[in-house]
């Protein structure tokens, strides 16, 4: 491929091998370890679903009973297939009896590897085909009524309450969206456990919870048989539970999943051990049920300066890549995050955010690039905010972005109201449909402003990268490197869930997932 | 559209400012132009604009006009209007409380700390409660600051400490009292469903509890906080829209004076 920038293609190859020797070393690192969530996601995924008399979910009632017992290490399959053979229960009976107290799992006879694959080998299977089913389906909509064309056009929900947010949900589909993102209640990825049910509460947002992502999805079913056009669903794996949403996501038929490997330790200050450990299952599970995943690179820009942090970004967007294949996630589905962050009184911004945007659809040509709109420079002006969001929006049809997230006027004044969503599709599609076909028209000029900035940021990455190489992920993540967010490494929520794999440990749907499409 | 291009209506109405009787301002004083914008929860057609007129009288805007109308979906339907205003206000009674300091810059507050301290005075903020906003507390706090004014971090003689975001009422306390806080300030962007109001006030309960408020200088702030808000809630004082860095800190050192904090 030429790039209409005049990139280096020889840097950026090095870029990504620097990008890939970082993710080397954090996945020689993830694969000694599991977590409360990684098993917890493997409950769900023998089964296991329902709440006890506390309400509390079956899935943490088991893991938190090996907890207390400190033999998590050993992990969760092996003491539920061990209890399905001494009592001959299903997993979910067995879940039942553990939160009664009648059963517990560590005083159960223990057998061997292969008699335990045996007994557990047709929960496994089914629950490959359960989701195989659902990928399915998604890929026959897209065969036959189809979708709208890229960048498609996402839009967020968040009223707190599923059944309104149903209705926001299928009007804005009816007004143009492609894809609806449910916003989660705030402070729900402090959460170590999923909510269980359809939830009619929420403070700027909505509970993802299975029921919630089923009502979800039969509503955008219903809209896109009516408009012709497969809607996606999208929702969040961040926060301790990001393998358990992307269970619930791959059971639910969900298509996009915010699903970053260090959105949560900068963001949300979830310890990095646990975030990196958690984001391979859950990225495992996206890849095989055929979801776009979306990283968050595009936060970095609302703590740090847009112009001065902008390799970040790419270094970010580099290695969120690279950790991503080894989970086996395609490029398509590397919906790789970058933002129209500049201050909008910079001269010549508009250039700057063309050419990084530009720089970004160069060096992943086939990722399905998330492009995200304004946020920190909107001011409750609406009607300039409007223009911002119009900017933005050229930038995205010049440079073939995949997903546009629309910005709002009304953006930092509240979630948006059903009016909000129509002025912004509207917005995005006049300019989508006006300049179409800008990027094939228009070059940059040598020694321009866009061609140096573009090198500049991807000579800036490389420095950073060649830095992190020789540090470390999680040294660089404690220096701050990302976002001006400093980490420490034992620091922060979610470390006391963490746990080294023992003797007895399998999981054996990495494998089949990785291996199997 | 041709005939709005140009007004016709007759301007029969006083066109001299009584500040007594102040009304929104178009382009001729007293014409009273008001522009907005809704969505009614109807189907598009005649009976919806007619609505939307009923609204906008009710509302006391007179010559109601709906300038554009466009059905979001079907049962929904957004207007564009505009009217003129028959209420007034007094505004030359208006008395609204304010933050009672003097805005001093970076370098001139560094010096007041000098002359009055003459020790590096320590902030704590976050955002807290279950606000995982951290664009406000940043904008005040970050080195970088926000829109030109430089945060706290970057003041010589404060030391700040920026916890982030979601950080619990009790967890933000017990850090004050651990860094010798000598002011705690609370940033707070999500206020749906006024969970602000219920967060502060419980903050506020917290340190009266541990017999604290008295002992530390209490600020809040975010897009939908007042001074006055802030105040009711039992802060020393509140930051709006278009407050900086140097608005909490002037603040903060002249009040510790008053206060005659040491």
């Amino acid at each position: 491929m030429e790039s209409k920038l005049g990139l280096d293609f020889k840097k950026v190859d090095y870029a990504r091998s620097l990008a890939g020797k970082i993710a080397t070393e954090v996945q020689t690192f993830v694969e000694q370890y599991t977590t409360v969530a990684v098993e917890r996601t493997l409950c769900r995924l023998m089964g296991i679903d329902g709440v006890d008399a506390n309400g509390v979910p079956l899935p943490n009632v088991v893991v938190d009973a090996l907890m207390e017992k400190d033999v998590l290490g050993e992990g969760v399959l092996f003491f539920l297939g061990n209890a399905m053979i001494a009592t001959g229960l299903c997993p979910q009976e067995i879940a039942e009896k553990v939160a009664t107290g009648d059963i517990d799992l560590t005083k159960v006879v223990t057998t061997d590897r292969k008699r335990l694959m045996e007994v557990l080998q047709p929960t496994i299977d089914s629950s490959i085909e359960r989701i195989r089913t659902r990928r399915q389906r998604r890929e026959h909509y897209l065969e036959t009524i189809g979708e709208g064309p890229k960048p498609y056009l996402y839009i967020i929900v968040a009223t707190g309450n599923i059944y309104e947010d149903v209705v926001q949900a299928q009007a804005g589909a009816r007004q143009g969206a492609d894809v609806i993102a449910v916003i989660r209640t705030t402070g729900q990825s402090l959460l170590d456990y999923v909510p269980y049910g359809a939830t009619t509460e929420g403070f700027g947002g909505t509970f993802a919870t299975q029921e919630n992502f089923r009502i979800m999805r039969k509503a955008l079913d219903e809209v896109g048989e009516e408009q012709g056009r497969y809607i996606r669903l999208c929702n969040y794996c961040s926060g301790l539970c990001m393998p358990e949403i992307a269970i619930m996501g791959a059971f639910e038929g969900l298509d996009v999943m915010l699903n970053d490997a260090l959105y949560g330790i900068l963001f949300r200050d979830i310890n990095m051990q646990r975030t990196l450990i958690d984001q391979y299952m859950s990225r495992i599970i996206n890849g095989f049920a055929g979801v776009i995943i979306n990283t968050g690179e595009d936060n970095y820009l609302t703590t740090a300066d847009a112009v001065e942090a902008a390799h970040t970004v790419l270094a970010s967007d580099l290695i969120n890549e690279q950790l991503a294949l080894m989970a086996g996630l395609k490029e398509e589905q590397m919906g790789l995050g970058h933002a129209f962050e500049m201050d909008p009184m910079l001269e010549n911004g508009f250039l700057l955010e063309l050419a990084q945007a530009q720089m970004t659809r160069e060096i992943f040509p086939k990722a399905t690039l998330k492009y995200m709109p304004p946020t920190k420079f909107m001011t409750g002006n609406i009607f300039r905010g409007h223009i911002q969001d119009a900017l933005f929006n050229m930038v995205g049809i010049w440079t073939h972005q995949g997903i546009q997230l629309l910005g709002m006027p009304t953006e930092a004044i509240h979630t948006p109201f059903m009016s909000d969503r129509y002025l912004s599709i509207e917005n995005a599609k006049y300019i989508f449909n006006n300049m179409k076909d800008i990027g094939e028209e228009m070059e940059f000029r040598e020694g321009g402003i866009c061609r140096t900035r573009a090198a500049l940021v991807l000579d800036n990455s490389i420095r950073l990268l060649e830095e992190m190489v020789s540090e470390g992920l999680f040294t660089a993540l404690e220096k701050g490197i990302f976002g001006d967010v400093k980490r420490p490494k034992t620091g922060g929520k979610g470390l006391a869930g963490v746990r080294m794999k023992k003797d007895n440990y399998f999981n054996p749907f990495i494998e089949l997932m990785k291996g199997k499409r | 559209m041709s005939e709005g291009l140009y007004s016709m209506e007759a301007k029969d109405f006083d066109k001299t400012l009584n500040l007594t009787k102040i009304k929104p301002y178009g382009d001729t004083m007293n014409d009273g132009k008001v522009q907005l914008s809704f969505t009614l929860p109807v189907p598009c057609g005649a009976e919806a604009v007619e609505a939307a007129k009923q609204l906008l009288k009710e509302m006391g805007l007179n010559n109601p006009s709906v300038v554009y109308y466009k059905e979001l979906t079907p049962g929904f339907t957004f207007f564009n209007c505009y009217g003129s205003c028959t209420h007034t206000v007094n505004y030359s009674s208006i008395y609204v409380p304010k933050v009672e300091s003097n805005v001093m810059s970076m370098p001139d507050t560094d010096e007041y700390i000098r002359q009055h301290f003459g020790r590096k005075i320590v902030i704590v903020g976050a955002s807290t409660g279950t606000d995982a906003h951290t664009v406000g507390i940043d904008a005040i706090m970050n080195m970088k600051g926000y829109a030109g004014h430089y945060g706290l971090e970057r003041y010589d003689m404060i030391e700040a400490y920026n916890l982030g975001s979601q950080v619990p009422n009790e967890d933000f306390i017990a850090k004050g009292v651990e860094l010798h806080a000598d002011a705690l300030i609370i940033s707070q962007t999500v206020t749906q469903k006024d969970v602000h109001i219920q967060n502060l006030t419980n903050f506020i309960e917290l340190m009266e509890a541990e017999g604290l408020r008295d002992k530390m200088i209490c600020c809040c702030g975010g897009a939908r906080i007042t001074h006055e808000l802030a105040q009711e809630l039992g802060f020393d004082a509140g930051f709006g829209m278009n407050t900086y860095a140097d608005d909490v800190a002037s603040f903060i050192v002249q009040e510790m004076d008053k206060r005659g904090m040491k």
